[in-house]
């Protein structure tokens, strides 16, 4: 009864529970039903009603405006080799943040995304170079790794209930412990993995189309996942379950969705992401590194967060988070050539953040 | 209704998190809540210290992580001169380069436990002297290792690279081995925003020994020699290396000197400029194996190589017997070596082969 429903455009509002909360008559909360009131709105309750069916409009414009202010303020900004570098820069935060936007929307959070990265590049690393497997197997079973510690995750928050911040808070530590153990705190240097496993180095090779245009391959396979999972939210079950999933879990629950299989299951995701992102963490710096990745699931967060999806769950796109991450990119380099000094990206990031939270709390009042 | 309470106070914490984080990228080896169960050991050593109190001959060594290459190489260095002179050693470390909590802890517990004496490096070098004061009353031989305690007479002694000499080094051999130092584009990278004590001293010695003009010595980024093309941080691993350079190349790719902080960061910086078909001159700062490995390759022009292994097996000689060296000339810290390693030796600088460096290399 739910996942038929005639497919719109407008993904964010399409979820099983508003058509539910419509048919027990206690109407009023979804968006397209109310046109007939909006002669009496102010603009600004139009605005917010505009922002809240059209999650990527917010980010969009934000990006834009410091896309050419930079490009105006900077003249090295706007260089194509400037702007595939920025490129570069967020492939891995953007794919983590595919991971973490999954999550989120499920009205979860996963604080262990980083730890499965370093975790499978690691164990990819030291089962290729160091123990000589072959290369694509040991790459294989990097990512199965992640996918293991995703597994891990779903498992502690639908099997023993805990909230997924502790949950994976939790493994956070653990992950990263395992990580240390296993690598032994060596770094495998970028000859060495050349020589005796380059395919780990893959996604950071480069393809120059345009003279100073690079783009690298992990570029191109993160914009791959973004369609996939753009495509997987909007058009599967699959996703309309997510969605429900995330916005009433108890209404999900009532018209048959198995939230905990739903749940179970994006931590998978998320985990064989992370451990995807391991591999391209591997062509981005080159080597094998044991040194944690520091920021990477705060700086996933800040993607989701900027990219207009609600840490409440039920709503956004996983293309806002591309716009995050970019968001994110775009601020560090203009703001650098510019010459600012470093603290004033980590103050400008943080602005970024609280203006998208503030914005999406009056967002989310739409309907309520 | 529970859950959403949860939710709220997980978003909360959730933002707290991200400001620490935004403050607190503070750390030089990473992660700090990645590296658990040093407190657990500490608690169990803690456990064990009652059980056997009075035990003479015990000599704590208190790091800041127990990751990092270069305290592990420490605790190496410190266990093998303990188990030559037949004293027992007791190692605790913090859960990050910020974590006090944790060594006052560990402090608390060689008190207890009776110890001879302690080496420590100070995760914060304010917080911590209460404590190192407690100890000291309670007859315990504190010795700062690699970061000196503020202020630095509030240790029986400091054992430490001088890490500005460090960066004068390679400084000098910078400027001795480009071409036209005179009209050098340089990009610095450094640590990270907080501007501690030790990517200070890096920064300052490089620029010194350049032969640039530092102004305030306690600072970087107020020079204004045109020479420097840009300054950025790197959090002293790959990835911020690499970001880093890439921003600088963005602003000038004439940049023809590169000052790493630590060696992650000059193979960062290195495949930036590889990436973008560029070449500069990289120098660095630590002597891990790898770092070594990479100026042995010639990714990296030379680096200066500190001793973590023998600044540990000197404490615990010095706890041991009592007998503590003098200060270094010049500093008021007793130095425990730094050598420029780097297989393009130039006149005036002394220096040591990368054959040497990767027999008395770290992690």
């Amino acid at each position: 009864m739910v996942s038929d429903e005639k497919t719109t455009d407008d993904r964010a509002e399409r979820r099983p529970t508003d058509q539910l909360a419509a048919a027990e008559g206690i109407a009023g909360s979804a968006v397209g039903d109310v046109a007939s009131f909006e002669q009496s709105q102010s603009p600004l309750d139009r605005l917010q009603r505009f922002l809240h069916s059209r999650p990527l409009v917010s980010p969009s414009v934000v990006l834009l405006l410091a896309f050419l202010f930079f490009s105006i303020a900077g003249d090295r900004f706007f260089t194509a080799t400037n702007t595939s570098t920025i490129l570069a820069q967020v492939m891995i935060i953007g794919t983590l943040g595919i991971a973490q936007t999954l999550v989120i929307l499920t009205g979860g959070i996963d604080l262990s995304v980083g730890a499965i990265t370093l975790f499978a590049s690691v164990v990819m690393g030291k089962l290729a170079v160091g123990w000589g497997w072959n290369p694509w197997l040991a790459l294989l079973f990097g990512i199965g790794i992640g996918l293991a510690c995703g597994a891990a995750n779903g498992l502690l928050v639908t099997r023993l209930k805990l909230p997924p911040f502790i949950a994976t808070l939790g493994t956070l530590s653990v992950f990263g412990a395992l990580a240390q153990w296993f690598s032994e705190n060596q770094t495998l240097r970028s000859t060495d993995v050349q020589e005796q496993a380059s395919n780990l180095l893959w996604f950071g090779r480069v393809w120059e189309p345009l003279s100073g245009f690079r783009v690298t391959y992990g570029v191109v396979f993160m914009l791959l996942l973004y369609a996939f999972f753009t495509f997987a939210l909007s058009r599967t079950t699959w996703g309309e379950h997510v969605y429900a999933t995330g916005d009433e879990p108890e209404t999900a629950r009532l018209v048959g969705i198995n939230t905990s299989r739903v749940l179970l299951s994006v931590y998978v995701v998320a985990g064989l992401l992370a451990g995807l992102a391991g591999w391209l963490w591997i062509g981005r710096i080159g080597a094998v590194s044991p040194i944690p990745i520091v920021n990477a699931n705060l700086e996933s967060i800040t993607a989701v967060v900027i990219g207009g999806t609600s840490l409440f769950g039920g709503r956004g796109l996983v293309l806002g988070t591309l716009i995050g991450a970019l968001i994110v990119g775009v601020f560090d380099s203009g703001l650098s050539v510019l010459g600012f000094e470093p603290l004033w990206r980590v103050f400008a990031i943080g602005v970024l953040v609280l203006v998208a939270v503030a914005l999406d709390q009056w967002i989310r009042r739409v309907g309520k | 209704m529970t859950r959403r309470w949860m939710m709220i106070v997980a978003m909360l914490a959730g933002l707290a998190l991200f400001a620490a984080a935004c403050g607190g990228s503070a750390d030089t080896s990473g992660d700090t809540s990645a590296e658990d169960g040093s407190t657990e050991e500490a608690a169990a050593d803690g456990a064990s210290a009652a059980a056997d109190a009075g035990g003479d001959g015990i000599v704590g060594l208190i790091t800041k992580n127990e990751t990092n290459p270069f305290f592990v190489k420490m605790r190496e260095g410190a266990q093998a001169k303990a188990d030559e002179l037949g004293v027992e050693l007791r190692a605790f470390a913090g859960e990050g380069d910020d974590d006090n909590a944790s060594q006052v802890q560990a402090l608390e517990d060689l008190i207890a436990a009776d110890a001879t004496g302690v080496m420590i490096t100070p995760a914060d070098t304010i917080a911590i002297v209460p404590t190192v004061e407690k100890a000291r009353e309670a007859g315990l031989t504190v010795i700062a290792l690699d970061t000196p305690l503020d202020p630095l007479d509030a240790a029986d002694a400091t054992f430490a690279t001088d890490n500005f000499r460090a960066g004068e080094l390679i400084g000098e051999w910078a400027a001795a081995t480009i071409d036209d130092p005179d009209n050098a584009k340089i990009a610095l990278l450094n640590i990270n925003p907080n501007q501690p004590t030790v990517g200070v001293l890096r920064n300052q010695g490089f620029l010194t020994g350049f032969g640039i003009d530092v102004g305030d010595p306690n600072m970087w980024g107020d020079e204004d020699d045109p020479r420097i093309v840009g300054q950025d941080v790197t959090d002293g691993n790959e990835e911020g290396g690499r970001s880093a350079m890439e921003r600088l190349i963005a602003i000038d790719p004439d940049i023809n000197v590169v000052y790493t902080l630590n060696e992650p960061a000059a193979a960062g910086a290195k495949l930036a400029l590889d990436a973008a078909g560029l070449e500069a001159l990289i120098v660095s700062v630590d002597g891990s194996c790898p770092g070594v490995e990479d100026v042995a390759d010639g990714n990296v022009g030379a680096t200066a190589m500190q001793f973590p292994l023998l600044m540990a097996s000197l404490g615990v000689e010095a706890i041991a017997t009592g007998e503590i060296p003098p200060n270094s000339e010049g500093i008021d810290f007793y130095n425990t070596g730094v050598e420029l390693i780097t297989d393009a030796p130039v006149d005036g600088v002394e220096s040591q082969t990368t054959e040497f460096g990767l027999e008395n290399c770290w992690g």
